[in-house]
């Protein structure tokens, strides 16, 4: 039985295989690789295809799913199944992001290792079923605590595979929410990456530990676990937020991640994330050619956010402005704002909500502010 | 006289538990610590509560027990259970829970005939909140927000919970509902339910009519006279379904 | 007036908050500047219940403070829990049946006062005036609101009540009376003081 299982746990990858695939499917195989056990999940566009693939693929390698009632009842089933011990992950967009902000509180305050797909799709309500950079909010600062979760923000689709792999790990190692940001173009669009087993990479999966239904017997002495998220007295919730931003804090350096580039000597940064970061370092490229000194910086964790690398960035750059490009409304501008707060640089902003941004669109931007 | 022995699965150092005086959650708690004891489950039980009076039974038992949120108790369980099929789910509700706000997973998991244990009980208002009206507060009854008296006509009947459910579930839920003022057939229903689960039968769901005083700002006898008197004869109280057979009423 | 900082504390449905809300809307009625503010825990009975009163003749500021002008403790619980809110101004007040620690109590402190209001209460009244035996205390510790204002307030809130039982009316302002009375007699008799 044990045997069966580690041979099955080998033979999802194998050897390292190139592949085609719509992001969507990606992720399914990166979870996977991670050895998550099983999906809770409600149909929305642009993630079903997670639950397409989870499901044809879940039989083979005896994983678990339910589509539940709902998106609030997909976060608490999560919820539950992670107090048990098990790998359960779940992924959603738009409003069921909404709904799920509820279960993600409870995680939250329970520290609990959810992980959850965000497929971002235009908002606010139905908005579109195509795509956006408007759950940025929603995904680092949802619910009703202090956004102490970990937020990836992926760009390419072998980052999907690598960044669910490591969301599961980091989920497991630390136990805040964390979350994978991507995107409706990331869920359809087709791209080619490597699929790779986590151990030939030197990555060791992390095995999940329950919370409820520990090892050792009540009756014979083992104290009982009693989980709790309300507290009586204000002085005793505030100690354990306090507690919470303590560790959060401590472990922002082993999890922040960014990528920089060109910005050493230039003139001009743009800041962006996800798919739009593409399209920044394409302008940069373009820019450049044309004399301009553009450098593009790209948060990969927007919480933690790279607080002080932009900082050091900039301050090492010739930078003289700014420009922030997002398809929001200024929900990333207002991140690096409060992050990059006493930076005296002027910001300019690109903001196209709910539409996606390419090289030409930056460049057009670049030019109108220089 | 012997005094009662305390259950096994109770959490002594909990005790004395934050119930008000005169509630009917200390005696659905002490049936169902009896009924663990006797089952000899306390070891892989896990017992979720509620927002509302129910979670101050999150330190209760001496098994392993979570809060949840209001109404999401259910989710939670079946998520747990899906997980750890070997465990025991004993999800505990009162009838806002239950009934309002988590009626979508309640018939849900019915319907999908979940492995869970679900405990509802009912003292026909929301307690910890301050005494609004729930689903199952009577025609008249006076609540905070329904200062004089439920209209039915603004505002639907009493929901009867295990008849709705009754129906939604396939063969193999064990359905009922029991009441505080007979204490032996609430633990016949207690063990019949958990019974239900440890045999992989199917849904399994008690609801608990009880006694909330301190809202009903009612003295002793008018407390037992509105659940005997009223309540016990708008909710029928037997088992509606039952995989051991039709047991008495 | 000056501010007048109160805070009283006891177990939920001793009344704790009934009082508070009375001198509060007393304070209103004759015209002053007064802040209300109850803290409480989950449970509807038992379990934390603290009232933040402010009376003044000038706005009031926060609805919290750290330090109060007169702390009453009407539980052994409550005595612990608002030892915090005294310094060396403050007058403590508790019930003077309580079995306490001398330990418990604040050390800094101007005078603390054990009143037998439960006592009294059971003896003389009813166990179910006790909190407005306190409420008289605290008129008589402090003046906050004049006598007659707080048996206005009083009826105010309760009068409904006193309609179908007017012994009831009679029981609560006899309360009252003796509750001024205890305090006072027992500010001029100089109870032990921990300082």
């Amino acid at each position: 039985m044990f045997l069966e299982v580690l041979i099955s746990v080998q033979k999802v990858i194998g050897e390292t295989k190139k592949a085609f695939l719509t992001g969507n499917e990606a992720i399914v195989w990166g979870c996977l690789a991670a050895e998550a056990e099983i999906m809770f999940g409600y149909p929305i566009t642009p993630q079903n295809e997670i639950m397409h693939y989870w499901t044809r693929l879940a039989p083979e390698y005896g994983k678990g799913f339910l589509q539940t009632e709902d998106e609030i009842s997909a976060g608490f089933t999560v919820c539950g199944a992670i107090q048990g011990g098990i790998k359960a992950f779940t992924a959603t967009a738009g409003p069921g992001n909404v709904l799920m902000q509820e279960p993600f509180g409870m995680a939250e305050a329970m520290r609990l290792p959810v992980f959850a797909v965000i497929q971002q799709r235009g908002g606010p309500s139905s908005g579109t079923v195509i795509y956006s950079q408007q759950e940025v909010s929603l995904t680092a600062f949802g619910g009703n605590g202090e956004g102490h979760r970990i937020v990836y923000s992926t760009a390419t689709h072998q980052e999907l595979y690598d960044y669910t792999i490591k969301g599961f790990n980091t989920a497991w190692k630390y136990r805040f929410p964390t979350f994978l940001l991507g995107d409706g173009y990331q869920a359809k669009m087709r791209e080619p990456l490597e699929l790779y087993e986590p151990s030939e990479r030197g990555i060791e999966i992390i095995k999940p530990h329950a919370l409820i239904g520990v090892e050792g017997y009540i009756s014979e002495g083992r104290e009982p676990q009693h989980l709790r998220n309300i507290y009586s007295m204000e002085e005793e919730l505030y100690d354990v937020v306090l507690g919470f931003e303590a560790e959060y804090n401590s472990i922002k350096n082993d999890i922040i991640e960014y990528s920089e580039f060109q910005c050493e000597d230039a003139e001009l940064i743009i800041i962006s994330h996800g798919v739009v970061s593409r399209a920044a370092e394409d302008a940069v490229t373009a820019l450049r050619s044309q004399g301009v000194k553009a450098g593009s910086f790209r948060p990969i964790t927007l919480r933690p956010f790279p607080r002080e690398q932009l900082l050091n960035i900039i301050g090492k750059s010739n930078a003289k402005k700014i420009l922030i490009a997002e398809s929001a409304l200024g929900q990333l501008e207002r991140i690096v704002k409060n992050e990059i707060y006493g930076q005296t640089l002027p910001i300019e902003t690109l903001f196209m909500p709910g539409v996606g941004i390419i090289d030409y669109d930056i460049m057009q931007k670049v030019k109108s502010i220089l | 006289m012997v005094a009662p022995a305390t259950p096994k699965s109770w959490y002594l150092p909990s005790k004395p538990h934050k119930f008000c005086p005169g509630c009917g959650h200390g005696i659905v708690l002490k049936a169902l610590g009896e009924t663990i004891d006797e089952l000899d489950i306390q070891d892989k039980t896990i017992f979720g509560c509620d927002i509302g009076c129910s979670l101050l039974a999150w330190d209760f038992l001496a098994c392993d027990s979570t809060q949840t949120h209001h109404g999401r108790t259910t989710p939670v369980m079946v998520g747990i259970k899906r997980a750890r099929p070997e465990l025991i789910t004993i999800g505990y509700m009162g009838d806002g829970g239950g009934y309002s706000i988590g009626s979508q997973h309640l018939l849900n998991a019915a319907v999908r005939n979940e492995k869970v244990t679900l405990i509802l009980v009912n003292n026909t208002n929301y307690g910890m909140t301050g005494g609004q009206m729930a689903p199952t507060t009577l025609p008249g009854q006076k609540t905070e927000t329904s200062p004089y008296g439920r209209d039915p006509d603004l505002t639907g009947y009493p929901t009867r919970g295990p008849e709705f459910i009754s129906e939604l579930t396939p063969e193999g839920a064990y359905v009922a509902r029991a009441t505080v003022s007979k204490y032996k057939q609430l633990r016949r229903f207690l063990r019949n339910a958990l019974r239900n689960q440890i045999e992989g039968n199917g849904f399994s769901f008690v609801e608990v009519l009880s006694t909330c005083p301190t809202n009903w700002r009612t003295n002793a006898q008018q407390t037992w006279h509105f659940l005997e008197d009223e309540m016990e004869q708008y909710f029928a109280v037997g088992e509606l379904k039952s995989p051991f057979g039709r047991g008495d009423k | 007036m000056a501010l007048i900082r109160i805070a009283l504390a006891g177990e939920g449905g001793q009344g704790v908050q009934s009082v508070a809300e009375i001198i509060a809307e007393a304070a209103y009625n004759e015209k002053k500047q007064t802040i209300y503010i109850p803290n409480f825990g989950l449970e509807q009975r038992g379990g934390v219940s603290i009232a933040f009163i402010q009376v003044s003749d000038t706005r009031i500021g926060a609805p919290k403070f750290n330090k109060a002008d007169v702390v009453l403790a009407l539980s052994e619980r409550a005595i612990a829990r608002t030892s915090a809110y005294s310094d060396e101004n403050t007058l403590f007040v508790y019930d003077s049946s309580f079995k306490i620690d001398p330990d418990e109590l604040p050390r800094q402190v101007k005078r603390i006062i054990a009143l037998p209001a439960i006592d009294t209460a059971n003896s003389e009244l009813h166990p179910r005036v006790f909190n407005i035996i306190i409420m008289g205390a605290v008129i008589g510790l402090t003046n906050v609101v004049g006598f007659d204002s707080a048996k206005e307030a009083l009826e105010n809130k309760l009068g409904y009540k006193f309609e179908s039982n007017p012994e009831l009316r009679t029981l609560n302002y006899k309360a009252l009376e003796i509750g001024k009375e205890l305090a006072i007699k027992s500010l001029q008799e100089g109870v032990f003081n921990h300082a």
